[in-house]
């Protein structure tokens, strides 16, 4: 029984300490990133395996989001006779919600998993202590450029996924289901807010790719340096990642869009 | 892979970003009612401006000619203020000029109504709107009714 608190007690503990860990690491990285700037091309490197590599899944997934979306709003709304609604409903539940945090979610996966495998490769196989020791500073020259590409990236991201599926949207609303082009797109252009909602959309995603590549850099850094412990550092990676962007995302549509 | 390669690969990546940020502000979102263009302000006192909000559109004859820019509540004369401002372009709204806000369809969205008068001087940048009608509020039109048929009744 009292074995049982103190396992209880030390697991709680062992969680801050990691906590406290991670916020100064997040620390440290972000005094690292003006120094980045300096060399440009860490960062355009970092961009390619960050975001050019990403680009596929999330157009696919975009495109299809949006092609459901629009077939599921139909079938709800033509009961109402109110399926000329469409295009607006796929819109904001795109700009708003979707495409962030759709977009996190496979980024944290792909991206996500990718950077905490590298940077942990790299502990395990003793190149960052070998940077150390040449005077390189690791945060400098392997983190930062990885957490920066993550943060940049994951608006663009978001962005092509929301502009790709009103795509699918529209192929499917009007193509497909035959439903009438005008009011697909001038309800949207009505309803849908540049700043509410267009723009609220692209602080999310910057919120959720500061997160992400947060969970994703840290995990790597600080995992158990075998070929076990990366495996779980992976795990919880995306994990966390998930849950974190599942999170904030409740915090920020109640605080941006409560009336 | 080159770096060159990479760099081209990344320019398309952050410029097909931008050009699906400008695809759905400029196709999908109302960002064109933000476009600058002249315009003057005009003020109207209504008792009861229901669900009027700031940004719903002011219209004459069904087209829209501005927007609500401010919503205030005068302690004072315990009316509500709105504030609008009006697209310089239609500038010949005669004096009694005649304010209401409407319902668009049955359940839409309200707006302001502008019934034009028959004074020959016009409105201009800061001028007040005499002729104005509330919004309908759904409960007292019911109770309104409720009472006729309680006095038909009698």
């Amino acid at each position: 029984m009292i074995d049982r608190i103190a396992h209880l007690g030390a697991v709680t503990l062992a969680a801050f300490n990691r906590l406290g860990r991670a916020s100064v690491f997040f620390m440290v990285v972000l005094l690292n990133v003006p120094g980045l700037f300096r060399r440009p091309a860490l960062i355009i490197k970092q961009l390619y395996s960050v975001g050019v590599q990403t680009l596929v899944i999330i157009i696919v997934a975009g495109l299809f989001v949006g092609m459901v979306m629009a077939l599921q709003s139909y079938y709800g709304l033509v009961d109402f006779g109110a399926e000329d609604s469409v295009g607006v409903m796929v819109v904001l539940s795109l700009l708003r919600e979707l495409g962030p945090v759709v977009t996190a979610l496979l980024f944290a996966g792909r991206a996500g998993s990718a950077l905490t495998a590298e940077i942990g490769l790299m502990k395990a196989t003793e190149q960052l202590s070998g940077m150390e020791m040449m005077a390189v500073n690791p945060m400098q020259r392997v983190v930062a450029p990885r957490f920066l590409a993550g943060v940049i990236s994951m608006p663009l991201l978001a962005t092509i996924f929301s502009a790709v599926g009103v795509l699918g949207a529209y192929l499917v609303a009007v193509q497909m289901l035959g439903l009438d082009y005008g009011p697909f797109w001038s309800q949207p252009q009505a309803k849908v807010d540049l700043y509410d909602d267009l723009y609220n959309g692209i602080i999310k995603s910057l919120v959720f790719g500061v997160v992400a590549a947060w969970i994703a850099v840290f995990e790597g850094y600080d995992c158990v340096p075998t070929s076990e412990g990366l495996g779980q550092a992976t795990t919880r990676t995306v994990v966390y990642s998930s849950l974190a962007v599942l999170f904030l995302d409740f915090i920020l549509t109640a605080l941006m869009f409560s009336k | 892979m080159t770096s060159r390669k990479i760099e081209i690969l990344v320019g398309l990546f952050v410029a097909g970003a931008i050009a699906a940020f400008f695809m759905l502000a400029l196709k999908v979102s109302n960002m064109s009612s933000y476009s600058g263009g002249e315009s003057y302000s005009l003020t109207a006192n209504f008792d009861n401006i229901g669900g009027l909000k700031v940004r719903s559109p002011v219209s004459a004859g069904g087209v829209t000619i501005g927007r609500v820019t401010d919503i205030e509540y005068n302690n004072e004369t315990y009316e509500a203020v709105i504030r609008m401002k009006i697209d310089a372009q239609y500038d010949r709204f005669p004096v009694d000029t005649a304010a209401s806000i409407l319902t668009s369809g049955l359940l839409g969205e309200q707006y302001v109504g502008f019934e034009p008068g028959a004074e020959e001087e016009y409105l201009k940048d800061g001028d007040v709107i005499d002729l104005t009608q509330s919004a309908l509020v759904l409960e007292q039109i019911i109770g309104q009714f409720l009472y006729s048929q309680g006095d038909s009744k009698e």
